[in-house]
Order: structure tokens, then sequence, then C-alpha cells
């Protein structure tokens, strides 16, 4: 446990610290949705309709920016294979770094998306209904995300391809993150059945993506 | 004969280059009774016409991606459980395949969606999760690609094709899951059957055909990955030997 809350503490502080990038996602995340409307039109109706979709691409790919490095920098300085040597489940390790990895620019886009939703004209309630799929949502696309990035380590090269890779795994939670937030505003559907689905890919992806991320590793470290 | 016989590649090779021409021969034939059924034999649709006959290239080839990815799947245990070292190399040569198949059902489907929904595509479960999978197809394919040692490429590929496989039930399911435009499943279903036997059996030969045409691109595939193996270890050897002279 000790262990674990070494390797969480420590990526914490490397990513809040010079270098780190943890609001390069944020970053990204406006200059996407600030792009949009440049793109479809300053239509404030349209955006109101479509600008759940618009914040959950945006968190989406910007999600995706600073996923290449989560092992890579380990694998570079070495520390992966101490990690990898080590006592503690490379399953749980990798839990731990992931969760850090969220709080560093999961939770920062979630904490953003409200004063984005209100440059794409959303009501209050729709703020609130993105605001809640992406806290439940984007915990998904990191633990999605750690099985890309450990296949990374593996290519060495392989930060263009990360995004091919994962960007197909990503589209269920897309998918059920935008009808949430949608059936909150418009309905027909109740807000919750969505929702529900939504929490229950993350759990799935809480699963299925520590344990595939440390087959790869152990894979690529032979 | 255990699986574990065809280990070596020598051996899987020649047991190829014997069982190929007669697997060429089975294909040709089941494919011309297949076809001769589909445009002679099988009626028109009362509602649908002569383009029903679509469906007997679209079913086939939808089952065909679908199982490749699941011999696929089947594949990556075998590189990641047992190390068996001609597993990755069934894996690697079925992804174009399988890719190939899954993109004849999406313009074989999208013809017939045409005259029949009106539309070449809508966003409904069935096709966008048949997307996905040809998406993954290709992902994967890159994934190949991108890495030059077989072996670690190899491995990176298992993970991944073993991720991807969680698509193949979405797939399965996806009509009985969400009220889709596409119809519901027909030929695998609980109590049999829905489709008319006049129908069933051309499509049975289609389904024969093309599996066997599958089988066939498939070992003639890993052959050829086996000889291109050899041929890059050859050159290694080579560069090695003139380095160390």
């Amino acid at each position: 446990m000790d262990a674990l809350a070494a390797v969480f503490i420590r990526d914490m502080r490397i990513a809040t610290r010079i270098g780190g990038g943890a609001l390069m996602g944020v970053l990204f995340f406006l200059a996407v949705v600030i792009l949009l409307p440049f793109a479809i039109g300053p239509d404030l109706a349209l955006l109101r309709r479509i600008g759940p979709a618009i914040l959950w691409i945006g968190a989406l790919l910007a999600s995706l920016l600073a996923l290449d490095r989560l092992f890579a920098a380990d694998h570079e300085d070495g520390s992966l294979d101490l990690i990898l040597l080590g006592r503690s489940p490379l399953e749980l390790v990798i839990i731990a770094k992931a969760l850090s990895h969220w709080l560093t620019t999961g939770l920062p886009l979630v904490l953003v998306s409200p004063v984005l939703g209100l440059f794409l004209n959303l009501e209050p309630v729709a703020i609130g209904a993105v605001m809640l799929t992406l806290l439940i949502g984007t915990p998904a696309l990191t633990f999605i995300g750690v099985i890309g990035a450990a296949l990374a380590v593996m290519l060495r090269r392989g930060g263009l391809l990360l995004p091919v890779l994962v960007l197909p795994l990503t589209i269920p939670v897309l998918i059920f993150g935008v009808s949430a937030a949608n059936a909150a505003v418009v309905g027909p559907v109740p807000f919750a059945t969505p929702l529900a689905i939504l929490g229950a890919l993350t759990l799935m992806s809480l699963v299925v993506g520590p344990v595939a991320a440390a087959a790869a590793l152990r894979q690529g470290s032979e | 004969m255990a699986l574990i016989d065809f280990a070596n590649p020598s051996r899987f090779v020649a047991l190829v280059e014997r069982v190929l021409p007669w697997l060429v021969v089975a294909t040709l034939f089941t494919f011309g009774v297949g076809l001769y059924q589909t445009f002679f034999i099988a009626p028109d649709d009362y509602q649908q016409g002569a383009t029903v006959k679509i469906m007997f290239i679209h079913v086939p080839s939808a089952w065909l991606g679908m199982f490749c990815w699941g011999l696929m799947s089947l594949a990556s245990l075998g590189t990641l459980v047992w190390r068996h070292p001609l597993a990755d190399v069934a894996a690697k040569s079925a992804a174009p395949i399988g890719a190939a198949f899954t993109f004849l059902c999406l313009v074989t489907g999208s013809l017939w969606g045409r005259p029949m929904w009106g539309t070449y595509w809508v966003w409904d479960a069935r096709l966008t999760s048949v997307l996905v999978m040809f998406l993954m197809y290709l992902g994967l394919i890159a994934l190949w690609r991108s890495v030059d040692d077989p072996a670690r490429a190899g491995r990176a590929a298992a993970i991944l094709t073993l991720v991807g496989a969680v698509n193949l039930p979405i797939i399965k399911f996806s009509v009985d899951w969400w009220n889709t435009l596409h119809q519901p499943a027909s030929v695998f279903r609980l109590g049999g059957p829905t489709i008319d036997p006049s129908i069933l059996v051309p499509l049975a030969w289609m389904a024969i055909a093309f599996t066997l045409l599958f089988v066939t691109l498939h070992l003639a595939a890993m052959r050829t990955e086996i000889l291109r193996r050899r041929i890059r270890t050859l050159r290694l050897m080579q560069v090695h030997s003139a380095q160390g002279a």
C-alpha cells in the first residue's frame, strides 16, 4: 500500500511541477472548443443543441494528449523497470498511476467544462449534465487509454499510433456520454439510463484497462 | 497429431503446400454451386426483387469478418499464453483478410441499403459496431507495420486483439439490444432459422464457399509470412557476417 501511495504521490508531483504538463490538456480543450464555433458559425441555437457533443469531443481529444508519456517517461528514466521488478502487483500500480493521471488531466477538464459551456450557450441544466457525464466518463477514457500508453512503450515510436488504437475503443464512452448529456436536456430517454451504462463502461474499463496494460508492459519488458 | 506438431514452420509449410491445391479446388467448386444457386435457384424476394441477392455476399462476409477476429483472438491467446511460434504468424496474416471481408460487408450493405432503406448509411448500432471493427482492423494492421521486430509486434498486437474482442458480442447482439434499422438475427437464433429453405440452402453454400476462401487465403498468407520472415532472418545474418568479416 505504501508503495502504491508513493507511486501516486510521485506521479502527482511530476505532473504538477515544471515540465509536467498537467494543464496542457485544459489549454488544448479550450482551443478545440473555441475552434469549433469558428468552423460551424456563431449560430447560438445550433451551438446550444450540439454543445454537449462539442464538449465531449474536446475532452476526449484532450485526454489523449498526454497519454503517450504515461509510461514512456518512466521507461526512459528506468523507473518502469523498478516498478516491474517491485513487489506490488503491476495492475494496482497502473491503477495508481492512472488515478494520478486522471486527477491531473481528466479532472481539470471536468472543472473547466462549465466555463466552456457558457461559450456554447448551454443552459445551466445542460452544463450540469455535461459536467456530471464528464466526471463519470473521463475515468473510462483514462483507463482505456492506459492500454494504448502501455502499447506505446512497446512500440517506442508509438506516439502517433496511439490515438489510432485508442479512439475506436472510446466510441462507446462517447456515445453514452453525449446521449446522457442530451437526455438531461431534451429527452426522450430518461437521464438515468445512459448514465448508468456510462458508469458501467467506466467500471468495465477499470477492470480491463489495467490488466491489459499490465500484460502489455510485461510483454514489452522481455 | 497435436497442435504443437505444427510449431515447426518447415513442417507447416510442407503441409500447406500439400493441402492448398485441394482447398483451391474445393473453394472454386463451392463457389460454383453457391453462385449457381444464388442466381438461378434462389427466388427473388416479393418485396425486394433481385436486390435480395446482395445478401448472399453481404451475410457471409459479415460472418467471416467476425470469425476472423475470433480466430485472431484465439491466435493471440496462443501467442501470449502458449508462446506458439506460429500463432502470431496466423494473427498477422489474418488481419488484412478480415479487414477485406469487413470492408466487403460494409460496401455490400451500403449498396443494399440504398434501394431498401433509401440511404447508403445510417448510424445504427449494427452498422456502427461493424465500422468500429473495421477501424480496429486498420489500427491493428498499422500496429503490425510500425514495429520492425515481428515477435515484439506480435505480442503488442495480441493484447490489442484481445481487447478488441469485446466488440464481437456487441456486434452480434446489437440488433437485439437496440431497436435498429438492420434486421434482427434470422439464421443463428434460438428456435431455429426464420429464413425459408429456398434461400437458406444457397446462403449455406455461399457461407461454406466464403469460409473455404478464407482458409485458403489465410494458409497461403501464413506461408508467405513464414517465407518473408526467413528472408528477413537471412538478410540479418548476411549483414551480420559481412560486418564480422
